[in-house]
């Protein structure tokens, strides 16, 4: 069976249910999968549960083998997961730290490494920042030099946790094309995003997340719409059809209950 | 463009292997200038020619291997290995104020020796000689094992390990002011030489000791270098690279443990090289751990190996404590490269 499917997931950090029993649709190559949700929904932690990166109840199947069991140099060859954000104190260089994300799990010895990282960073971009010490990095910048680290190890899965947050616009869509041309390439991508606008821009499939549950998954259009946004966000919105079957969100205010 | 920046990336690397081969030079360098230095002062060539084990004076000899090389070999690889200890104790504890002192070590080893001194307790068949590193050894590796051992309890995060280790130190300090105030006032005097740190008492058994722990645990160390360089992007990071961080901690924790309790059982306590070997070899070569690990161990055993020439000239005709020295002239050089490092 292709593609990942998690299964009964749960996590509870001390006495707190953060995630209790949450299944996933199956998620198949060459689709990008956004979770939505508001704070606290769960998302970041369902992802680093599916990542391994968090204890966890549940199954978590990526082509049909269960991660859990996956040996770790293996798994890091599988999956590639993308941090919030990068410590910002280290004096490592972003090529160093792209080099590291092939050679600390053995994945690729020290021949290819050099040249694979400074590769991705051109690819992405931000060749011009290789030799940059990580603490004279932006904040966006950073977080492209993440995304470099994650993907590095051309993974089957990429997982990453809000990739835009830090991004200007240019960066956003050229972090979220580069996401759909990963994905067009057979790989399973899952990504948490706070902008509906641009997940409603970029998702193949959304999946609204509530309370440590999913109250909501599939096409854009489906899981955007005001009835749903006002039951999960508890805001007014409208859901515009444009140009090329896109939708918009407009968010109006605060809803009103009653 | 590309080509341009890994070549440039590549010189680099270069450079900064060059440096730590200046470091190696200098090391040694300061080595020499350790035995020459003494209340009988040695010319370069004689002391070489003793080394070499040529022609020199009977004296010179006995001056050079007995009384001088033991003594400086001991600075040199206590240097290395407390530097060493807190480069990789900074980097899996995330904090840059970790080294030996921090988690207790030092004071445990104190402790240890002060059982020994004061109490006159040491492991049945040890000889009387080794009784007090024997004691201060045991009680470094003791405080070190209990550590891990809550934070197995705890979960093993980096937070808990400090502040267990904290904790440790506070209590080590004050069982050792219990001990000292039931001490006699010779065993006390010899105590508070000994929490001062000094290489006068250097032995060869005991530079062997350390020399065997240092052999033993370098080969690991620059083995996980890679996987020490990517925790410093991050425990999640780290993770899925690839890297078992948990076992990474365990396992270094423990070759630190080795590597400090050796070193604080033969000299005492000396501060300052542990924290801030690594510090300036940051400052030198970044913290990519291929060149950081050696670099500091480097910086260690010089700063270690100077401190020992100057607790001997700085008061002339005295031999002063050498952890009263790397505090003393260690801190105001600590502090210009800070501001320094600050200004760029």
């Amino acid at each position: 069976m292709q593609g990942l499917l998690a299964q009964g997931i749960s996590v509870r950090y001390g006495a707190r249910s953060v995630l209790a029993g949450l299944d996933l649709p199956l998620l198949r190559p060459g689709e990008v999968t956004v979770l939505a949700g508001p704070n606290a929904a769960g998302k970041s932690t369902l992802l680093r549960a599916i990542a391994q990166l968090q204890p966890h109840g549940g199954k978590v199947l990526l082509d049909g083998r269960d991660l859990a069991h996956v040996p770790m140099r293996d798994r890091a060859r599988l999956v590639g997961f993308m941090p919030q954000s990068l410590p910002a104190g280290s004096s490592l260089v972003a090529l160093e730290s792209v080099i590291a994300a092939l050679r600390a799990g053995d994945t690729l010895g020290a021949r290819g490494a050099d040249a694979t990282a400074m590769a991705v960073l051109d690819k992405l971009g931000i060749g011009a920042l290789a030799l940059e010490p990580l603490s004279a990095l932006s904040g966006g910048q950073r977080q492209m030099v993440s995304l470099a680290q994650a993907i590095v190890r051309d993974p089957r899965l990429l997982l990453l946790d809000e990739p835009t947050s830090a991004l200007d616009l240019a960066r956003q869509v050229r972090l979220l094309s580069e996401l759909r041309r990963l994905a067009a390439e057979g790989r399973i991508v899952v990504a948490v995003l706070h902008d509906l606008a641009l997940a409603a821009q970029w998702a193949d499939r959304i999946v609204l997340m509530h309370g440590g549950h999913t109250h909501a998954e599939g096409r854009p259009e489906l899981v955007l719409t005001p009835a749903l946004l006002a039951e999960v966000y508890g805001v007014e919105a409208r859901v515009e059809r444009c140009s090329r079957g896109r939708i918009m969100v407009l968010i109006d205010g605060e809803h009103a209950p009653g | 463009m590309s080509d341009a920046t890994l070549s440039r990336y590549h010189r680099q690397g270069r450079r900064n292997s060059a440096l730590v081969g200046v470091l190696a030079l200098a090391a040694l360098a300061a080595l020499l200038l350790d035995l020459m230095t003494g209340p009988a002062g040695l010319a370069l060539a004689d002391t070489l020619k003793a080394l070499a084990g040529g022609e020199v004076a009977r004296g010179t000899s006995v001056i050079v291997w007995d009384v001088r090389l033991p003594v400086a070999a001991m600075a040199l690889l206590v240097g290395a290995a407390l530097a060493l200890a807190g480069a990789e104790m900074q980097t899996v504890l995330e904090n840059p104020l970790a080294e030996p002192f921090t988690l207790g070590v030092s004071a445990s080893a104190a402790l240890g020796a002060a059982v020994a001194i004061v109490l006159g307790l040491s492991l049945p068949g040890l000889p009387a000689v080794w009784s007090v590193s024997g004691n201060a050894f045991l009680f470094a590796l003791g405080a070190l094992g209990l550590l891990q051992l809550l934070g197995r309890i705890r979960g093993g995060g980096p937070e808990v390990l400090i502040l267990f280790g904290v904790a440790l130190n506070f209590t080590a300090a004050a069982l050792l002011s219990l001990v000292q105030f039931v001490a006699s006032a010779d065993a006390l005097q010899q105590l508070v030489f000994w929490t001062m740190g000094s290489l006068a008492s250097a032995q060869w058994p005991g530079v062997m000791l350390i020399a065997v722990v240092l052999a033993g645990s370098v080969p690991f160390s620059f083995r996980a270098a890679w996987k020490l360089t990517a925790l410093r992007l991050g425990e999640d990071q780290a993770r899925s690279f690839g890297v078992d961080v948990t076992g990474l901690r365990r396992w270094t924790l423990f070759r630190v443990s080795l590597l400090s309790a050796a070193a604080v059982s033969m000299v005492g306590v000396i501060g300052f090289v542990g924290l801030a070997g690594p510090h300036i070899a940051r400052m030198l070569v970044g913290e990519n751990h291929r060149v950081f690990l050696p670099a500091s161990l480097l910086t260690g055993a010089l700063v270690m190996s100077l401190a020992s020439t100057l607790s001997k000239t700085l008061v002339p005709g005295v031999l002063l404590p050498v952890g009263l020295v790397t505090s003393l002239i260690g801190l105001p050089i600590f502090f210009a490269l800070i501001l320094r490092g600050r200004r760029r």
